[in-house]
């Protein structure tokens, strides 16, 4: 009878995955580790204003185990098709809960940032590859130098329309996040009147970083703060 | 006063609908919403209209019985704080305004004829196990269980749904996790509740998502129009309970067995 | 006709359990072969379904709303009185029993009303187990507040909503039937017709209001509690859909009708502010404990509330009773604004409305604490009125509430006819006269959870049953019968709408069989009602058809209905030359205008035997006896 057991967690686990619920809740892990990435992707960027050797050692030190490297992107790359499946799957399910649209329908208290999650995100993940083949894998770079991060970085951005997608980009993001992060919580069942005004500050102070601190890199190239060694 | 409305008109389910336009002159500001269109359903039936008088769903009119609802201007209840349709007065209304009227939509709710729909997807998710399951007779003294102030406030705060409907028409995905998850707060606040919460959980969850209506994506549309006050909150106690009913319950002994 | 209340003898105390202990009982086995009609789905409805379903009957519920938690015990705003004594003040079972006979002027049967009395306390019991979230004390145990007249705290509670939680529960109770399979819930259908085979009621016809199919249902018991019927007067508290139909159309099928004229008159309403109209709202009675009420001194006094001086207010209520002041009983604080209105002291647009002022309150108590007594109520007439209360003094008017007349029942609820039960508003009920406040919540589900499934279960296992079917003949009859009056109505001259009949009917009961009436105004009114009775079936306007969702021939048959009991309550009213609860008849009165009871000579139910088509029904007397509380004159100088 064992196999009922074990049938019945599977079966457990996959009716969550079912249930609108246990999508959120996937979003919400999977929407956590990617916020976590970003994080840390931004504080290791941000040694851009260290000089080029801090950065370019820093993008050795990070392709120096191989078993590492890869062991992250194949969870991260886990992590967003997670994210996407189920984002993909509930916004499937909303064109069949509402099959009739209204003639008329007003927003009232929402955010916009709340009702574009199915905007903000696809833009974010087009941008995803455009950045992976622009910075990492050099496709859509028009001086790519594998090793000089970078160098890649400033020639990069002093291109005008890849500086435009990274400043729309960080938008997206920026909506994304300050949605994204309350959200997870709330998805999770963590709402209570005394810390969710701290969770949502928690959000906007958070995007605020995010954002702030990616944006500042290009940003800095523009104006020419950074990178001025780089021909 | 002068009110224009646009108002969605279909016979039944399967006809296609419309929206038809109709002047109300002389309209009072002491009229409630609905004795608006008592005037102008009056004055259909006089004319002897083709289409009738426009069907919506009433009852009580003094905002307790959930029945009446429908979208005014693009805003469930037409957007008053804590405030049904029946409870809407037209001295919200100017002169020569242009209102527009459509009912609930989403799959669960089909609409039965202009601005009613049938709700009955919101009876199958109670008799699903929104309850506690005690006959009658079985009960001991009222004072036999003490219940915290606060816990019982919370209760109530959920228990005061009128299951009316507008968090599944104001939800950009027509979810019914609002509702839902009232009634499991409700129970779930109570020590009466506790036996079967997180079954009780599993199962309302499961029959929502099989009534059709979409996902609770936290926008937070539902909070701000539901009459009653039912608070995000009470989705994340739902989104809670449902996901330890489904992980950290113990399987019954009967389902493990000992083969 | 013979009635036979059945009311057992000996010891009043013990009455209900000897009546159960002598009851039949139903082998588990059999209770599913037993098929259950329960018609309603308010507290008593949804209260004796489920508990039915619990027991194993075979039930089929119906309502005409979408779902049985529409039904119109949701807006029971105060409470629910229990004996439960958990305050220490002194209740007692006996006490709620005295204090329920006395408020129903003596006009209630007494073993009814201990057996009510008991009760109440395994209802508080049933209703915390079902989750129903009652107020508490800090302590974590029940609260209490005091209620219309009682000297005892005995109102259990949750905020303005009581009879909402309570049929929440009683409705959470049946959807678990429903899962469990024992009810089949039939929701948007509408009873139209009852059917009786050798004597037994069998079943129902009904129209399925979606589709307009009519159908027919057969069963060995038919249980109605579809409540009360208010509409008659068109303006008052009950919900629009409110109606007499199922009563009424058993009573065509020989149930007798008990006590029509008795309606309770709610003193604190929201007044009529224009012809459009559709609905008065009830303003909690607590208000009356805060507020002051009063009408300009002289009659035709047009000035702003504020501008009239202290020494130009009649604080009338203070000065006529002097010992109860604005805390009188219902009907006396109704007919005194009535009086007043009468004397054009009137205030507001109409001239129909005193004031309920807080002025003084807030002055003594402050805002904040008004705010934290009756801040619901303040909000909910300014949306209502658009004034704000804290400022203005309210306008307020009394409104039908209450109809204590319904279909006559003996001790197991039985109507005449064999097999059909009425329980809660719908029968001629434990009140009297007059019903106390937060008594009805009680009297609903005593009746569904308690009384009605033993009583049922009896009759079932006491009766012999035929097998029948829906094609049995006696089906077909009524469902011609039901077709025929849909067409007849379908095919009428479509001169007038249905709202308008229903307005000339509420006006003309309102004027003539209202507050107060009298013999000229009520033989008056009848022929006025007949009047319009014939006039409604030869040019009523109902659009469409009978074969689609049609909200017009839906009210039409209602308002048929109503228009029908108008002139049976009017008639009642003039047979019963007394006054008594809300029952006022301008001859019988003190010489200080109070209302002058007649306990020699109508100490008696009146019930109504249906004669036929246009043809007055002929009263039947069930005599009522006091054994323990002896009848006297209510005086609250």
């Amino acid at each position: 009878m064992a196999a009922v057991a074990t049938n019945s967690t599977l079966h457990r686990t996959l009716e969550f995955w079912q249930a609108s619920i246990g999508k959120k809740t996937v979003m919400a892990v999977t929407g956590g580790i990617l916020v976590g990435f970003t994080l840390v992707h931004m504080a290791g960027n941000l040694q851009i204003y260290l000089g080029a050797d801090v950065l370019n050692h820093y993008g050795q030190l990070l392709k120096s185990n191989v078993a590492v490297l890869w062991g992250a992107r194949l969870f991260l790359l886990a992590s967003v098709c997670l994210h996407l499946t189920a984002a993909f799957q509930l916004w499937s399910l909303k064109a069949k809960a509402r099959p009739v649209a209204y003639q008329k329908l007003a927003p009232t208290k929402s955010s916009y940032a709340s009702r574009t999650m199915y905007v903000s995100g696809p833009i974010l993940l087009f941008f995803i590859i455009y950045h992976l083949s622009h910075l990492t894998t050099g496709q859509t770079h028009p001086q790519f130098d594998e090793g000089d991060v970078y160098r890649n970085v400033v020639l990069g951005f002093r291109q005008p329309v890849a500086f435009a997608a990274y400043l729309i980009a960080m938008g997206c993001l920026g909506f994304h996040l300050i949605h994204g992060v309350w959200s997870a919580f709330q998805s999770l069942g963590i709402n209570h009147p005394k810390y969710t005004p701290k969770i949502r500050n928690l959000a906007t102070g958070l995007t605020a970083l995010i954002v702030g601190g990616n944006l500042s890199i290009p940003v800095a190239v523009m104006l020419r703060l950074i990178g001025n060694d780089v021909q | 006063m002068r009110i224009t409305l646009n108002v969605w008109r279909q016979k039944n389910t399967n006809a296609a609908g419309a929206m038809k336009r109709y002047e109300v002159p002389n309209v009072s500001p002491d009229m409630s919403f609905l004795e608006m269109l008592d005037v102008l359903n009056e004055d259909l039936l006089e004319k002897k209209d083709a289409d009738g008088p426009v069907t919506f769903e009433h009852d009580c009119r003094e905002g307790i019985c959930g029945s009446c609802g429908f979208m005014i201007n693009g805003v469930a209840h037409g957007g008053h704080e804590r405030t049904t349709v029946c409870q809407l007065h037209m001295r919200h209304f100017k002169d020569g305004d242009d209102v527009v009227l459509e009912p609930w939509r989403a799959n669960a709710f089909p609409v039965l004829r202009d601005l009613m729909v049938d709700r009955a997807a919101f009876d199958r998710i109670i008799a699903s196990g929104g309850y506690v399951s005690v006959s009658t007779g079985s009960a001991p003294d009222g004072n036999a269980i003490a219940i915290r102030k606060l816990d019982s406030d919370l209760a109530m705060d959920n228990a005061q749904c009128i299951g009316c409907g507008a968090c599944v028409a104001a939800c950009p995905n027509a979810s019914a996790s609002l509702f839902t998850s009232a009634k499991i707060a409700h129970l779930g606040h109570l020590p009466q509740g506790q036996p079967e919460r997180l079954e009780r959980a599993k199962k309302m969850v499961d029959q929502m998502n099989n009534e059709l209506f979409g996902s609770c994506t936290n926008i937070g549309e539902c909070e701000a129009v539901c009459p009653k006050g039912i608070r995000l909150e009470s989705i994340a106690m739902m989104n809670r309970d449902y996901a330890r009913a489904s992980f950290m319950e113990r399987p019954s002994t009967g389902e493990v067995g000992f083969g | 006709m013979e009635l036979n209340s059945r009311v057992p003898s000996g010891d009043i105390t013990t009455r209900w359990t000897r009546t159960k202990f002598d009851m039949k009982l139903v082998n588990p086995a059999n209770k599913r072969k037993h098929s259950v009609i329960v018609v309603g789905s308010g507290l008593a409805g949804a209260a004796a379904a489920a508990t039915m379903g619990e027991l194993g009957y075979n039930v089929k519920c119906f309502c005409f709303q979408d779902s049985p938690r529409r039904a119109h015990s949701i807006a029971a705003q105060g409470g629910i009185n229990a004996a439960k004594n958990y305050q220490n003040d002194g209740d007692s079972i006996y006490r709620l029993f005295y204090d329920t006979v006395k408020g129903g002027d003596f006009r209630a049967r007494e073993s009814n009303v201990y057996r009510l009395a008991e009760i109440s306390v395994n209802i508080i019991d049933q209703c915390v187990a079902q989750g129903v979230p009652f107020a508490r004390e800090y302590g974590g145990t029940l609260s209490n507040r005091s209620f219309g007249g009682a000297q005892v705290s005995r109102t259990f509670y949750a905020r303005g909503q009581t009879g909402q939680q309570l049929l929440l529960g009683a409705y959470q109770a049946l959807e678990r039937q429903i899962e469990a399979g024992r009810v089949q819930m039939l929701a948007r259908r509408e009873m139209l017709d009852l059917v009786n085979i050798d004597g037994q009621a069998r079943g129902i016809v009904c129209r399925n209001l979606t589709t307009g199919a009519i159908e027919s249902y057969a069963a060995d018991v038919v249980v109605l509690a579809t409540g009360g019927y208010g509409n008659v007067f068109y303006l008052s508290t009950n919900a629009k859909g409110s109606n007499v139909t199922a009563t009424w159309r058993a009573h065509k099928r020989g149930a007798l009708f008990g006590n029509p004229c008795f309606t309770q008159i709610h003193p604190t309403c929201i007044p009529v502010s224009g012809d459009y109209q559709s609905k008065l709202t009830l303003m909690s009675e607590s208000l009356r404990n805060d507020g002051r009420i009063w009408v300009p001194l002289k009659a035709g006094d047009k000035r702003k509330a504020a501008d009239i001086p202290e020494s130009e207010r009649d604080y009338y209520l203070e000065r006529m009773y002097p010992a109860f002041g604005n805390l009188v009983p219902r009907d006396i604080a109704s007919r005194a604004a009535k009086k007043m209105c009468d004397e054009g002291r009137g205030v507001g647009e109409s001239g129909f409305g005193v004031y309920l002022d807080f002025s003084e309150s807030i002055q003594r108590l402050g805002a904040d604490k008004i705010r934290e007594r009756y801040g619901n109520l303040f909000e909910m007439y300014d949306r209502i009125t658009g004034e704000d209360p804290y400022k203005l003094p309210m306008r307020i008017y009394p409104a039908v509430h209450y109809t204590m007349g319904g279909l006559w029942v003996d001790y197991q609820l039985m109507t005449t006819v064999p097999g059909l039960f009425c329980l809660g508003e719908a029968n001629f009920s434990d009140h009297g006269a007059n019903r106390l406040g937060a008594s009805a919540l009680m009297q609903g589900l005593a009746d569904g959870y308690f009384i009605a499934p033993a009583c049922v279960g009896n009759y079932l296992a006491s009766t012999k049953f035929q097998p029948v079917d829906t094609s049995h003949s006696a089906f077909k009859d009524a469902e011609a019968n039901v077709t025929g009056l849909t067409k007849r109505m379908l095919n009428a001259s479509a001169k007038r709408t249905v709202t308008s009949f229903h307005r000339d009917l509420g006006k003309l009961m309102w004027e003539y069989c209202g507050m107060a009436r009298n013999e000229k105004g009520l033989k008056l009114a009848i022929g006025k009602i007949d009047a319009l009775r014939e006039e409604f079936w030869d040019s009523v306007n109902v659009p469409g058809t009978g074969d689609e969702l049609n909200q017009s021939l839906e009210n039409a048959g209602r308002v048929a209905d109503l228009i029908e009991l108008g002139s049976l309550m009017c008639r009642d009213a003039l047979a019963r030359e007394e006054s008594c609860g809300g029952h006022y008849r301008e001859e019988h009165q003190t010489p200080e205008g109070e209302a002058l009871r007649d306990d020699e000579n109508y100490a008696f139910v009146s019930a109504w035997q249906w004669e036929g088509e246009k043809k007055a029904q002929s009263l039947v007397k069930e005599p009522l006896t006091f054994d323990y509380v002896k009848p006297s004159q209510r005086s609250y100088k």
